[in-house]
């Protein structure tokens, strides 16, 4: 891999060797695994031939964990049995208190600020559970597909904000999966429809789940993907439609409701089964069982349209309003994807047809359509589509700023801003001689910040002191490829600048991964400890090789002696590391050489990349553009600028 | 880290700093920019290489919005030509111009009343938009000819016709559930 294969990742890899990547759909109910596979994108079983993997964990006193249907088998252990833990990824003791998960769970949300489940093995922070579940995929594709993961995509609600994506980040991490991209689950759905060969257009993904229910727009041209604008309904599903079922029986029946909670849930699941009879056929009989042995009532496709009714008019909403957002008429929609099993309802197809005035996509499994289209971005990130040329640019789901006096947000980036963005934002001091300032970091789109989620607080100190309004501090929000954010914010009238970043409050910070990471491995064989080494090994390979022939391309015209000197030392240093006697090579060491060795060459790879990008910008053709980088000689660049001063304003 | 991509966005995006531009040109030059650029596309590289990829990616994204919208196309023209526009110290601004600022917000106010407040709300869209049409066509007069206090007060009655868009559609959000 050399160090200037910019618009062709993996051309260079030879031998051309297949990394195995997948793609992992992490939802609320149910989780699961998907892979390409000679050509085509499938999703992947375990042992017992299962691929949709509910997304439940039981935790038991001896510490084992159980994920999947093995686990729900032990939900009469309500307490230890956690379900539905995505709702609280992400979130605080205080968003637990508004979650019914709050009734069904015990819940110690004192220390720190990462609420967690009391469980029979400890205190499990969704993170923990979620990682479990990660970390179940992860085997299963593993043996599935014969070999070690080099990473994988993992999907996420289009709305999910920096906390959440940060949590899912940190559940990877924790599984020791490598996370390839975070990708909008809309998006991976458009990508399984291979709507990036359909040519331009603007397509409308219509997600409704068994719990929530998303819409988004998304924009294709030119093999570039764009996410336009994106709404919801968190709490709006197919268990709306199963209740709404349940109801209509009791008024049948001429009942007020079931008290026993074991009567409502076999009347639900009883719903349920006609509820999916009714896909295909006309009319379905419901049978009462024990509840009231011997009653049992006839729901045709006439009655049930109208119990759903209600439900599909409440999707419409959120339909109009990302049309709004995005400024796109409904005539202008090319396609309409359909996600999520209760898209199988035929009046919820027939609804979303009419409204966006044309047939809906529904030939892919809509509970497989999201991992199935992450696992082909996995393919394509993991290198093995040197010629793919599909790009997904995201948005910033919520807007993301800052608070001001008085309590008021100053919005630093609105919401559905393409990311990854840079924007900067400068502030001054309002006493003389002040020397420090607090800094709120908040999301949301309210004006006032008690109406926002807060992200982070942090200051900024040793600011020179002045009279008032005449230090300027530079506050930078940078939003990666991931949406995740990272502030930090320098003085720099005085030259002596002095800069923090952040991280959410919410999420992990890296020593917490780290320790967590290091406490599995610890309690783990002997055998994980020999893989997180050969992991460590083949990522140091990969650095040294990419360093080294980027040195004996070019190290001469971009170092001076003593600079090329120093990289050479940490080469060395790197290579000895790695030469130790494999069985006895420490990983921490090894780690340590990779990471001196990638910051000794920062300001390599810094010029070096500037130097290509301005051979290549100046007057290059477009076309030219997309399939070299590194090839022309022309050298009369554009002048110099960084993106510090371009950027702000 | 520093991204060294050009000094400013019309040259990024290899169009002539004048307030028309070629969306085309624009939209197939930011994809082609983006293509080489976005993290994706460094997947499998090293750590500096990722930074970079994301300050430059950023970097496009923002010349891209920037040149994107008029009135922010409008507004960074002006900054190139050393004019700033946000001195609040000047608030100064055309009688009339105001005067009819303060017709339509009262029509605003009214419309969420009305019988058909969707309806009320649409006509003062085209208004709006009829508007800022005109704003447009006058910044690229004045700022053709150079004359850039002028096309300043132009971008300034400009702001206020977006600011009142903006809350026109976060009334029809409220409206619409």
């Amino acid at each position: 891999m050399a160090l200037l294969q910019i618009a062709e990742p993996g051309q260079s890899q030879a031998p051309h060797q297949r990394r195995l990547a997948v793609g992992i759909d992490l939802g609320t109910t149910n989780s699961l695994v998907a892979a390409v596979q000679s050509g085509s994108a499938q999703v992947l079983c375990d042992d017992s031939d299962i691929w949709s993997v509910p997304s439940v964990v039981h935790f038991n006193a001896d510490g084992q964990v159980t994920v999947g249907v093995a686990a729900e088998s032990m939900q009469t252990d309500a307490l230890n049995t956690i379900r539905s833990a995505k709702r609280l990824m992400g979130k605080n003791a205080e968003d637990l208190e508004q979650s019914w998960l709050n009734e069904h769970y015990r819940f110690d949300s004192t220390s720190g600020s990462l609420p967690a489940f009391i469980t029979a093995a400890g205190n499990k922070t969704a993170i923990d559970v979620s990682s479990a579940i990660l970390g179940t995929l992860k085997t299963t594709a593993e043996s599935s597909l014969g070999g070690d993961l080099v990473g994988a995509v993992i999907t996420v609600p289009a709305y999910f904000d920096d906390a959440q994506r940060q949590a899912t980040k940190d559940a990877a991490a924790l599984a020791g999966l490598q996370v390839l991209r975070l990708l909008n689950e809309p998006t991976a759905a458009a990508v399984a429809y291979g709507l990036d060969n359909d040519g331009d257009g603007t397509i409308a993904i219509y997600d409704l789940g068994g719990g929530t229910f998303d819409i988004s727009l998304l924009r294709m041209q030119r093999g570039v993907f764009e996410v336009l604008a994106t709404a919801g309904d968190t709490a709006l599903g197919g268990d709306d439609i199963d209740n709404a079922i349940v109801d209509w029986l009791l008024e049948q029946a001429g009942l007020e409701s079931l008290d026993d909670e074991f009567a409502r849930s076999t009347m639900k699941a009883a719903a349920r089964l006609a509820k999916e009879d009714l896909t295909d056929k006309h009319e379905t009989v419901i049978e009462w069982v024990d509840v009231k042995p011997g009653r049992a009532d006839t729901l045709t496709r006439d009655d049930f349209n109208a119990i759903v009714e209600p439900l599909v008019k409440r999707t419409l909403t959120p339909c109009r309003s990302v049309l709004r957002d995005a400024g796109v008429d409904r005539e202008d929609i090319s396609a309409v994807v359909m996600v999520g099993g209760s898209t199988r309802v035929p009046l919820v197809r027939e609804r979303i047809s009419a409204f966006f005035e044309r047939p809906v996509l529904t030939n892919i499994d809509p509970d497989q359509v999201v991992a199935i289209g992450a696992a082909i971005q996995a393919d394509i990130l993991a290198g093995n589509k040197p010629d793919n040329d599909l790009l997904l640019l995201d948005v910033t789901p919520l807007s993301l700023g800052l608070e001001t006096m008085g309590g008021l947000v100053e919005k630093v980036i609105p919401r559905n801003t393409t990311i990854p963005i840079a924007r900067g934002q400068e502030f001054t001091t309002y006493k003389d001689g002040q020397t420090a300032m607090s800094l709120h970091v908040v999301q949301g789109e309210r004006e006032l910040v008690t109406d926002c989620r807060s992200l982070a607080r942090f200051e900024l100190n040793d600011i020179p002191p002045r009279v008032a309004g005449a230090a300027r501090i530079q506050v930078l929000f940078q939003v990666d490829a991931d949406g995740l954010l990272t502030v930090s914010a320098l003085e720099r009238e005085s030259g002596a600048a002095a800069s923090v970043d952040v991280k959410p409050s919410y999420g992990l910070s890296d020593g917490e991964i780290e320790q967590m990471l290091q406490a599995s491995m610890d309690n783990a064989n002997e055998d994980m400890q020999k893989r997180a080494l050969q992991e460590q090994l083949v990522d140091a390979s990969r650095v040294l090789e990419a360093i080294s022939s980027a040195l004996t391309s070019d190290g001469d015209e971009y170092l001076s002696g003593d600079e090329r000197a120093a990289i050479d030392r940490l080469v060395e240093k790197l290579q000895a590391a790695m030469q130790a006697d494999t069985a006895n090579a420490d990983r921490n060491a090894v780690q340590a050489a990779v990471q001196a060795l990638e910051q000794g060459s920062e300001k390599f790879v810094e010029r070096r990349m500037n130097a290509s990008v301005r051979r290549m910008m100046a007057g290059q053709a477009i076309d030219e553009l997309e399939t070299t980088l590194a090839r022309t000689n022309n050298n009369n660049s554009a002048t110099d600028s960084t993106i510090d001063s371009s950027v702000s304003g | 880290m520093q991204v060294d991509l050009s000094t400013n966005y019309f040259e990024l995006f290899e169009l002539p700093a004048v307030f028309a531009v070629d969306s085309g040109r624009l939209t197939t030059r930011f994809r082609a920019l983006q293509k080489a650029f976005h993290p994706d596309r460094f997947a499998a590289a090293t750590d500096a290489e990722r930074r970079w990829s994301v300050q430059a990616a950023s970097f496009v994204n923002d010349g891209y919005q920037t040149l994107g919208k008029p009135l922010r196309r409008a507004a960074y023209l002006l900054s190139l030509n050393g004019i700033s526009i946000d001195e609040e110290t000047d608030t100064t601004m055309d009688p009339m111009f105001l005067m009819e600022q303060m017709e339509l917000r009262e029509a605003l106010e009214e419309a969420q009343t009305a019988d058909e407040p969707m309806d009320a709300l649409d006509s003062i869209r085209k208004q709006l938009r009829t508007a800022m049409r005109e704003q447009a066509l006058q910044f690229e007069q004045t700022a053709d000819d150079k004359k850039w206090q002028q096309a300043r007060t132009v971008v300034r009655q400009w702001q206020f016709l977006d600011k009142l868009e903006s809350e026109l559609l976060a009334i029809e959000a409220r409206l619409d559930v």
